[in-house]
């Protein structure tokens, strides 16, 4: 089961038409690729996708499944909304209220096993593998966590383990932090466990029906055996501008140990019916990552470059994110920047900037020009600021 | 044009650039960094809104088989009509085709069960984006009992010696046919691509095969051309004819003009074909890349000029590669310089190697070896 309801509000004018498993990621993909992937890599072939906020494009991209192999006779993937029933038409109110609304669509297939996956992290990992671990330890949760540095340790939900990986404790974002290994908000449950919490949690009127803040607590206290499981990849939360961009910047970086290129583990998406990319005579491309229907003349260093972007001669883009269908005109800047689906830079206009050329720090960040969004010749757009309208 | 069947010829022309076709089809020759021959005209039938689609074959179409799957790439996975591949058909008396008579023979079930009125017939020797329907309904109006695509200019001998090529009246009636004269020149010379109706074409085969004929080109076109009523239709749009190793590589090279690229890749018609789901292409940072095409999944540390690289070929650190065409997989090891080669699919060009063909020439390298 997938979540992919939340509307992703830190990343602003990139989610404003589009949920944020759908803001498209790595030159070639959605966020959302990246779970699914690993479903079917790991052989899960029943995926339910758990939608709310702005689905039309998550909806059509997700389409029938077939993808990533999710088109089954049996099983394959399915796209769940909220949906009004005899009782009457509600939202999801929570993520543990979410999966509760879909028991029925879960209880068609039986399962032993659920997991349970965000739809917003960056990550390879075969899910047989935590449950197996599951299974051993006879738990009714498996939480994955990544151990993190100490410093960091603050900003996730830590969970603090005895010897024999029990879950003991777990605190949100904790001052002192009594533990390093962060949840990934990867978990695999014991369906008639899970389900029991569910209907549980959903009749106490004061729950606000969350996995993170109901069900793993209820269980808890309840005595139920929880566990953690440690997972030793790259993980990336792409939840704010900032990570969104790092996450992109990682790959290109051969120190991060992501490797798109395994033929073993390959990461689907729905692919554009695009011709090769064209890098031109004056073209200059180092350190970046292009995919098919690009028109590149211009100079790309250090960037993600998605399907059918125009770059033209003399045109700079350095240390940044260009979506799907945008166009930079002659002599256009654009550094450390994240730039929208279909978004037209207009010639010598300048987005973002370097850090280096800031005096004042605190005023640099990446900025973000949205989707559909021509920006005039000439104009600028200084870094840390998001654009949502025409300029 | 739901009463139109297309019938596309996978082998055709096959020893035309027999070291390309020595392990495929004409049809799956790898062009343009991540399409197959077969692609075009596939992609220009389901564009002009033919659904019903068969493919004829002959031999070496294991590769064809492995690309065009159910069809479902070019939307051709359906219930009603859709892609049918026609390998030879073996019965009591049948043998390997020897020309498009014989292949039609062989394919005379399935084109008499279609529900279609016309047949649009297609080689893969023709890269081009074409749009059939102008084509079926000037076929209609003039009521010619075979409609041959052609174009008139200047061609190279080495074209012609590969083309039928016709003389016409004002009206676009064809007149003479000659096949494969050594001339070049300006001249009219068709696209391998043809009109008939569905009774046309059956009533032409079967009278020929009673006949003993084989040539669609030699015994219809030629042989005919007095007696039935055969019109050119005159193509003005972008297109490149594969006959030569050499007219490969020119054919390919021609599509790093935009202009070019921009004929053939358009948008609202797009050239459908198989996905493999590589990752984006990775430019390292000492790579230097100007005027090529590159396809996903290619990994590019060293130097590329004038150059077409499909999936998932890799360019070590320090190699140079220029004017080449580099098939899927294509490995080229550190500070190797290569210049007016074409290598076939998972080549090795091992580190320290220099190898250089020449434009009329270029250096072929079979798949799978190791230089």
């Amino acid at each position: 089961m997938l979540l992919a309801g939340g509307q992703g509000s830190r990343l602003y004018a990139l989610t404003q038409t589009v949920a944020k498993p759908a803001v498209p990621f790595g030159a070639k993909y959605r966020i959302i690729d990246f779970p699914l992937s690993n479903c079917i890599n790991s052989g899960i072939d029943t995926v339910g996708v758990l939608t709310q906020y702005q689905p039309l494009v998550l909806n059509e991209y997700i389409g029938n499944g077939q993808p990533w192999d999710l088109d089954r006779i049996h099983g394959g993937v399915h796209v769940l909304p909220p949906y009004e029933k005899a009782s009457g038409a509600s939202w999801y109110s929570g993520t543990a209220n979410a999966i509760y609304q879909n028991i029925n669509f879960i209880e068609r297939y039986d399962p032993e096993y659920v997991v349970v996956l965000s739809g917003d992290h960056i990550y390879k990992m075969d899910y047989n593998k935590m449950l197996a671990f599951h299974k051993s330890k006879d738990a009714a949760a498996t939480i994955a966590v990544l151990d993190v540095p100490k410093e960091e340790a603050s900003r996730f939900g830590i969970m603090i383990t005895d010897a024999e990986d029990n879950i003991i404790d777990f605190e949100e974002k904790p001052k002192n932090p009594r533990s390093t290994l962060a949840s990934m908000g990867i978990y695999i449950f014991t369906w008639s466990k899970l389900k029991a919490y569910l209907i549980a949690n959903e009749n106490d009127k004061e729950a606000s029906k969350d996995f993170g803040k109901n069900i793993i607590p209820d269980m808890r206290e309840a005595g139920e055996k929880l566990v953690a499981w440690r997972f030793d990849g790259y993980w990336k939360d792409v939840g704010t501008i900032d990570s969104l961009w790092e996450a992109n910047m990682d790959l290109i970086n051969p120190n991060i140990p992501i490797d798109l290129y395994d033929p073993a583990w390959k990461i689907y998406s729905r692919n554009p019916v695009m011709p090769p990319q064209y890098i031109g005579k004056s073209a200059s491309v180092q350190n970046s990552m292009i995919t098919e229907g690009c028109y590149i003349d211009g100079s790309v260093e250090f960037s993600m470059i998605s399907d059918g972007v125009t770059v033209e001669e003399g045109a700079e883009i350095l240390d940044s994110i260009l979506m799907p269908g945008c166009v930079v005109k002659k002599g256009a800047k654009v550094e450390y920047a994240i730039v929208g689906e279909n978004s037209v830079i207009g010639e010598g206009a300048q987005i973002g900037a370097r850090p280096e050329n800031i005096v004042d720090k605190d005023t640099w960040g990446v900025a973000v020009v949205g989707h559909n969004i021509n920006i005039s010749a000439g104009a600028v757009v200084a870094p840390k600021t998001i654009v949502s309208e025409d300029m | 044009m739901g009463n139109v069947l297309g019938l596309v010829f996978a082998n055709m022309h096959d020893m035309t650039v027999g070291d390309l076709t020595k392990n495929r089809t004409m049809g799956s020759i790898l062009f343009g960094g991540r399409y197959r021959l077969i692609d075009f005209p596939l992609s220009n039938m389901v564009n002009s809104g033919i659904t019903n689609v068969g493919v004829i074959t002959k031999s070496n179409y294991q590769s064809l088989l492995d690309h065009l799957g159910s069809g479902r790439e070019w939307d051709l996975a359906r219930k009603k009509g859709g892609l049918f591949i026609l390998p030879p058909f073996g019965h009591v008396g049948s043998r390997l085709y020897r020309g498009r008579i014989e292949a039609l023979y062989g394919a005379m079930s399935f084109i008499k069960n279609a529900l279609a009125d016309y047949v649009v017939l297609s080689d893969c020797d023709i890269v081009t984006n074409m749009d059939f329907k102008p084509i079926v309904a000037k076929h209609v109006e003039t009521g010619a009992d075979i409609t041959v695509v052609a174009h008139t200019g200047v061609f190279r001998r080495d074209e012609i010696n590969e083309s039928t090529v016709l003389s016409t009246d004002a009206d676009g009636r064809v007149r003479s046919v000659l096949i494969q004269p050594d001339i070049g020149g300006t001249c009219t010379a068709s696209l391998n691509i043809f009109v008939m109706s569905k009774k046309f074409l059956i009533d032409m085969v079967q009278d020929a095969m009673a006949r003993g004929n084989v040539s669609f080109e030699t015994d219809v076109l030629q042989a005919k051309c007095g007696q039935i009523n055969i019109m050119a239709y005159e193509y003005e749009g972008y297109f490149s004819k594969i006959c030569s190793i050499a007219s490969y590589l020119k054919a390919n090279q021609d599509l790093l003009d935009p202009a070019n690229a921009k004929e053939l890749f358009k948008p609202k018609r797009a050239i459908y074909t198989k996905v493999r789901d590589n990752a984006p292409a990775k430019y390292d940072l000492d790579s230097k890349v100007t005027n090529s095409l590159i396809a996903d999944g290619c990994i590019i540390e060293g130097e590329v000029e004038n150059s077409i690289l499909f999936r998932g070929v890799k360019v070590a650190k320090g190699a140079k590669v220029k004017n080449c065409i580099l098939m899927q997989g294509t490995v080229v090891g550190a500070t190797s310089d290569i210049n007016y080669l074409i290598t076939d699919k998972n080549v090795k060009i091992n580190d320290n190697h220099i190898l250089n063909g020449a434009p009329s020439y270029p250096m072929y390298v079979g798949k799978g070896a190791s230089v």
